[in-house]
């Protein structure tokens, strides 16, 4: 099984992540053998089970809205690649 | 003093018999003579280590030493560790120093363990083999032409090597166990929700949980006792108290009832290690245990149900690896598409792209049905099976995986042969069971690994039984050709 030229941009494109022409054969038969093992899951009866979203059932707690941690954002913005004014660079968005 | 084990090592330390900074010293010693042969470690923390047993001697001498005060320990690269490198293995974390330590990193801080360095590992804990990691392969000390199992084979390797007594790790889908197998050492999963991943580096959150690896169950004991607690910085982590998992390590292991799932003795397993664990089981069976059949009849369809859940949650958690935050970041970036997609592509490795691009797919708008919902269905079969094993009995035993460690290369052509080589443990953390491996035999002069299984929180269960195999076999005690003195 391969996959589209085509459907492995989309999926890039949607990861962002830049595939370069000469990977995408690799990639898609790669992806394909992975998906047709992944096919077997359609043989399987799971009628009437609900997915398993927490192996012991748990839901996710929840906590008093208050602030109870140090802000830390000089560490944090020390180790970014581009800061200013407490802000993160990123190249312009917008003109 | 590298073959002490680390309970014996705390002995020694309390009865002055050596120092903190004694014992760091010489494990500093041997990583820098040693480890360029097995690249075990990425980072080597001396200054660190040794300004920590210092405060460890001092903590000895004065009798207010905490339960790990002055062992040497190392951490897999996935742990936050405040300024120290983590790297995850990947090119895209080569530069991130974090300012905080992971949970499991403080808990080990405050028990006034002494790190030494940080493990290699798989890129993101994304293989089973060391051979995706951004600093190169590890190399097994049985056999250096042959793999250390992954995603924790720093770690593994580390103890197998004599380069520390003990290590932290990772397991998603057998990275604690089956490089534990494959280097002849004793690891354990725990209980999903047991151990905090907060400042673990995420892959698949619903899987992943970190855990202890040592020489013997009795070491594990200890250092779990440090590892697991409750936090309430991961949402995931379980509210209930940490049991003293030394405390029922002796006791006797008459009337057990061992399950023998016999999916996990099929086609494809090797004959040496099926011989060498069904040697072990005939041992259990002179320790008092009862073996049963049993069958866990969806086993076949945890490594397809895996291969859907695990990319699909990576996709999602990898995410946030942007260039913009922290990490790397490309050269000149034409606009912000170019920067992440430049960014990313730079930054991680094939497998990690492969794993985004099918988690992504798995998760894509006219698939999620199909693949991510019938997946988390299928997780429920599995989870059944298990649950109706454990009516019948306290443990589960088999394989850890099918064969002995392989050759370098030998499965990289074909991702799906690497999947396969976890067969015998994804299951568990599908179900968010504990699981462990310990040594058992031998093939080839390389090690086999035997798995335990147990109920949700039954890690005392697991170390006792696991404890009690160790007292009657040596497997545990052997040592890779040149490490032993």
């Amino acid at each position: 099984m391969s996959i589209e030229k085509q459907t492995i941009e989309n999926l890039a494109t949607l990861a962002r992540l830049a595939v370069d022409d000469e990977r995408v054969d690799e990639i898609s038969q790669r992806l394909g053998s992975v998906l047709e093992l992944v096919d077997q899951l359609q043989a399987a009866d799971t009628s009437g089970l609900s997915g398993l979203d927490h192996p012991l059932n748990e839901t996710q707690r929840l906590r008093e809205d208050e602030v109870n941690k140090p802000n830390m954002r000089e560490e944090f913005q020390a180790i970014a690649p581009d800061t200013e004014n407490n802000l993160y660079l990123v190249p312009k968005v917008i003109d | 003093m590298h073959n002490l084990t680390i309970t014996e090592l705390i002995d020694g330390l309390k009865n002055r018999v050596f120092s903190s900074t004694e014992i760091t010293q010489h494990f500093l010693a041997r990583i820098k003579n040693l480890d360029s042969e097995f690249n075990s470690l990425i980072t080597l923390t001396e200054n660190q280590a040794l300004e920590a047993a210092k405060t460890a001697d001092q903590q000895l001498a004065a009798g207010n030493a905490p339960e790990l005060c002055g062992v040497p320990i190392v951490h897999k690269d996935i742990f936050c560790t405040e300024g120290v490198r983590t790297s995850c293995g990947s090119k895209m974390l080569d530069n991130f120093v974090p300012p905080y330590d992971a949970t499991v990193v403080a808990n080990f801080r405050n028990s006034g363990a002494v790190m030494l360095g940080k493990t290699n590992m798989d890129e993101f804990a994304m293989g089973s083999s060391n051979e995706t990691s951004f600093y190169g392969p590890v190399k097994n000390p049985w056999s250096t032409d042959s793999v250390p199992g992954g995603s924790s084979g720093g770690s593994a390797a580390a103890i197998a090597a004599r380069l520390a007594p003990g290590a932290t790790a990772t397991d998603t889908g057998g990275s604690i166990r089956q490089p534990a197998a494959l280097c002849g050492i004793t690891g354990l999963k725990p209980t999903y929700g047991r151990v905090s991943r907060w400042g673990m580096i995420a892959f698949a959150s619903s899987l992943d949980q970190g855990g202890p690896m040592a020489r013997t169950a009795e070491d594990c004991a200890l250092l779990l006792n440090c590892m697991a607690s409750y936090d309430d910085k991961d949402s995931t982590c379980i509210d209930r108290s940490v049991p003293n998992y030394s405390a029922h390590l002796g006791d006797s292991l008459k009337g057990l009832r061992i399950g023998i799932p016999k999916e996990y003795f099929s086609e494809g397993l090797n004959s040496g290690t099926e011989q060498a664990v069904r040697e072990s089981l005939a041992e259990y069976e002179k320790l008092g245990a009862e073996l049963v059949e049993i069958s866990l009849p969806n086993t076949g369809l945890s490594v397809p149900a895996y291969y859907v859940i695990a990319p699909a949650e990576a996709s999602a958690n990898l995410s946030r690896f942007d260039g913009v935050r922290y990490g790397h970041r490309c050269d000149d970036p034409k606009d912000l598409e170019d920067l992440y997609r430049r960014t990313r592509a730079e930054g991680f490795g094939d497998e990690v792209q492969r794993r985004i691009l099918i988690g992504t797919y798995c998760l894509s708008a006219g698939y999620y049905d199909a693949y991510y919902a019938k997946a988390q269905q299928v997780r429920q079969l599995i989870r059944q099976d298990f649950v109706q094993a454990f009516e019948k009995v306290d443990l589960i035993m088999g394989p850890t995986c099918p064969s002995p460690a392989f050759k370098f290369g030998a499965k990289g052509n074909d991702p799906v042969a690497m999947y396969l080589e976890d067969i015998y443990t994804i299951s568990t953390n599908l179900a968010g069971l504990p699981g462990m491996s310990l040594p058992c035999g031998m093939v080839d002069n390389k090690p086999v690994g035997l798995q335990i299984i147990g109920n949700y929180f039954e890690e005392a269960r697991m170390l006792n039984a696991a404890h009690q195999f160790q007292q009657v076999t040596d497997w545990h005690q052997l040592a890779p050709a040149g490490i032993e003195s």
